[in-house]
């Protein structure tokens, strides 16, 4: 199979983690959206991997995957100390740091 | 005998200072101290003209040299005197004069309870004036120009209780001063062109120095000259002068003082010599004077400020004849000189006539005066005679030889345009004169009680006044008389000032002749109106030339809407521009950066998701830009 159409997978998974990052309001959606994007970024990394015929695009899909499950950890606890102090996982509730 | 000049300078220098430091222990003897430092003074300029007379006329040209004042590299300022015959004149007439006003005084101020400091501000006069004279170069002759200046301030505002004394003073005080910024502009030049202001030093260099330069020092000089002088159109602060004490206005606003600007430009005659542009402004400043001066005079009814008008008129003769070049040199000073007594001995008169009327300046209150102060009336008409310039008196002698030599100016127009100018001033001066004559001595009395309700009761003055006014009117007789006889004074001056004989375009017997009958004219015009008619005490409506001459022909309206509103609009718009151009500006793009700021503030709004679609937007650009410019 032509390697191009992962690059056309992952250019319209990116899309539409970006669209759902912009239009939702649910913290939650919002960073599934985001981890769509990453995988997204995987998927054309490890493509052009293939397409190159060198390993580096695999390895730093391998360094973004770990980074992630960090970030999800990290992220997650936000979101649940955030739901927990107001009740709600809407990101537009939190808009206090401005001038 | 060099070593004698200095002390011309340090004994009325020393009488200033012993005066002004002794403190109230001197008031007693003050006026004598002052007095005697100035008789000192005049005896030892007595001894240096009797010395130079001895000597022949290459060596008549003393030369002191006191010190070194600035020397710094090419620039050298030395306090040196130089005491030639031009100088020996001046020193003769300042000294002279000088004294005789002081006795004078002695008699005026005798009730005044500041008459010491009066006597020091006179001596600081005197020694400030014989600077002005006998300096060797322009920047000590700069110091004695300032120092005249400063004591002439001081003197008229000596009465400085009364607000218009006070204000006169500040008057002279500023509009002398416009006159000497020309003078410090001229020194300036003479040092970048010549590289020296010494007078020998400049009379050796003027020779290769282009015309261009020369006239504008030559202007500078006569801008100098106008304000010390009051000749227009710096001519506005001599009337108002009249507000010091009489003698002052005999001694510095009518015999010496004033005539520095004359002095100054026969000084500098070898660069006007040379410069015939800056000569014609120079006659034409001195013409238009002459009438201005003579106009203002028929119109005033404060004795003294008619006579102030006859200064600036005469004072126009002598600068006229300044500006004829070596033609008239000899006679600007021969008129100086005869000036300083027929004028100084008017002045000392007019003080004697208000001396006995209680301080009261206005002649329409006079009247009939010649019986109550017989010595005063025939000094003060002999000092008419002369100024008028009856055949015979010094004023004649003097002032036909300044007409004869403004017809002599050009053979063609303008000969004739200045010397029918001098003629014609000549009939107008014997015209306010005899006005001033008969309003004062003749006619019926309209005296008036003054301001306290005392009647008038008019007296001779007292010796020390009368003394001093019979000298001068000896002075007034003989000297022209004695000047002309075989051309005493002319040859005297020639080997300072050059002299050629002036060839006037009509013959000179004409010219002596019509003098004569304009001046009957005059004086037979001023009878018929003032000496026929009663004189009214409320001075009439007039003409508009008499009421425009009331108020020195509007001068001071002249000065007050060019110059004072003039500067008034000009500072108005250019603060207005300040604030509205330069702060805008600054102002304005402060304003701009702090809008501008405000708004981009407002981007951060704490929403999550408008960041992250700026920087969706953000690198959307970058990427599409990248793209860009790789395919072109």
């Amino acid at each position: 199979m032509n390697p191009v159409n992962y690059l056309y997978l992952a250019a319209l998974l990116f899309s539409i983690g970006a669209t759902g990052v912009l239009i939702r309001r649910n913290a939650i959606v919002l960073f599934m959206c985001v981890e769509l994007m990453l995988n997204a970024c995987n998927l054309a990394l490890v493509a052009f991997s293939r397409m190159h015929g060198n390993l580096d695009g695999q390895i730093i899909a391998f360094f973004t995957m770990v980074v992630a499950a960090a970030e999800v950890v990290v992220g997650l606890a936000i979101i649940v100390s955030l739901f927990r102090s107001r009740h709600s996982a809407s990101v537009d509730d939190a808009s206090l740091m401005k001038l | 005998m060099e070593n004698l000049i200095a002390l011309l300078v340090a004994a009325p220098l020393l009488g200033a200072a012993v005066l002004l430091c002794g403190g109230r222990r001197l008031d007693r003897v003050g006026h004598v101290i002052g007095t005697a430092l100035a008789f000192a003074s005049f005896g030892i300029a007595v001894g240096l003209f009797v010395d130079m007379l001895g000597r022949s006329t290459e060596d008549r040209s003393l030369h002191q040299h006191l010190f070194s004042w600035i020397p710094v590299g090419g620039f050298q300022a030395d306090i040196a005197f130089q005491l030639d015959q031009l100088s020996m004149t001046f020193v003769l007439l300042i000294t002279g004069v000088g004294s005789l006003i002081h006795v004078y005084s002695m008699g005026y101020m005798e009730h005044d309870e500041r008459r010491r400091r009066f006597f020091a501000y006179l001596n600081l006069f005197l020694a400030a004036m014989l600077i002005l004279v006998i300096a060797d170069n322009y920047l000590l002759l700069y110091v004695g120009w300032e120092g005249v200046g400063l004591a002439s301030y001081l003197l008229i505002g000596f009465w400085q209780h009364k607000p218009s004394a006070a204000t006169a003073a500040k008057k002279a005080f500023l509009v002398n001063r416009v006159g000497d910024i020309g003078l410090s502009i001229a020194i300036m030049l003479m040092f970048t062109t010549f590289g020296t202001f010494a007078f020998g030093g400049v009379l050796e260099a003027t020779g290769e120095t282009g015309e261009g330069k020369l006239t504008a020092i030559g202007l500078m000089l006569l801008l100098a000259a106008c304000g010390k002088s009051a000749q227009v159109p710096l001519q506005s602060w001599l009337g108002d002068a009249m507000e010091g004490p009489t003698p002052v206005s005999a001694l510095i606003h009518a015999a010496t003082m004033v005539t520095a600007g004359v002095y100054l430009i026969v000084r500098s005659g070898t660069i006007f010599n040379a410069a015939p542009d800056a000569q014609l402004a120079v006659v034409i400043v001195g013409a238009v004077t002459l009438l201005f001066g003579a106009i203002v005079g028929c119109a005033k009814d404060d004795i003294k400020k008619a006579l102030a008008g006859s200064t600036m008129s005469q004072i126009g003769y002598m600068i006229m004849a300044a500006g004829l070049g070596p033609i008239g040199y000899a006679f600007a000073i021969m008129h100086l000189v005869t000036h300083g007594f027929f004028k100084a001995g008017l002045f000392l008169g007019a003080g004697s006539v208000m001396h006995g009327m209680n301080d009261e300046v206005d002649m329409r209150k006079y009247g009939g005066l010649r019986k109550y102060m017989p010595v005063t009336f025939v000094t003060f008409g002999l000092g008419y005679l002369a100024i008028i310039g009856f055949p015979g008196l010094s004023g004649f002698w003097s002032k036909d030889k300044i007409i004869e030599a403004a017809f002599a100016y050009d053979d063609g127009i303008r000969g004739w345009i200045f010397g029918g100018v001098a003629l014609l001033g000549a009939g107008i001066t014997a015209f306010y004169m005899t006005r001033v004559m008969i309003m004062t001595f003749f006619g019926e009395k309209r005296w008036q009680p003054d301001a306290a309700g005392n009647e008038p009761h008019p007296h001779e003055s007292p010796k020390s006044m009368t003394i001093p006014m019979i000298v001068l009117a000896f002075g007034s007789v003989f000297a022209g008389g004695l000047f002309s006889l075989n051309e005493a004074f002319v040859k005297w001056l020639e080997p300072v000032t050059e002299f050629h004989h002036p060839h006037p375009v009509i013959s000179v017997p004409a010219i002596t002749a019509s003098t004569v009958v304009v001046l009957l004219l005059g004086a037979g015009l001023a009878y018929l109106q003032y000496g026929r008619r009663p004189v009214p005490v409320t001075p009439p409506k007039g003409s508009l030339l008499t009421r425009a001459a009331r108020r020195d022909l509007l001068q001071d309206d002249f000065n007050h809407v060019v110059l004072v509103r003039g500067g008034e609009h000009l500072t108005r718009s250019l603060v207005y521009v300040d604030h509205s151009l330069v702060d805008g500006v600054v102002n304005g793009t402060a304003a701009g950066f702090g809008g501008l700021s405000g708004r981009l503030r407002r981007l951060q709004n704490g929403f999550a998701r408008s960041y992250a679609v700026s920087m969706f937007g953000g690198t959307a650009i970058l990427i599409a830009a990248t793209l860009l410019m790789r395919a072109v």
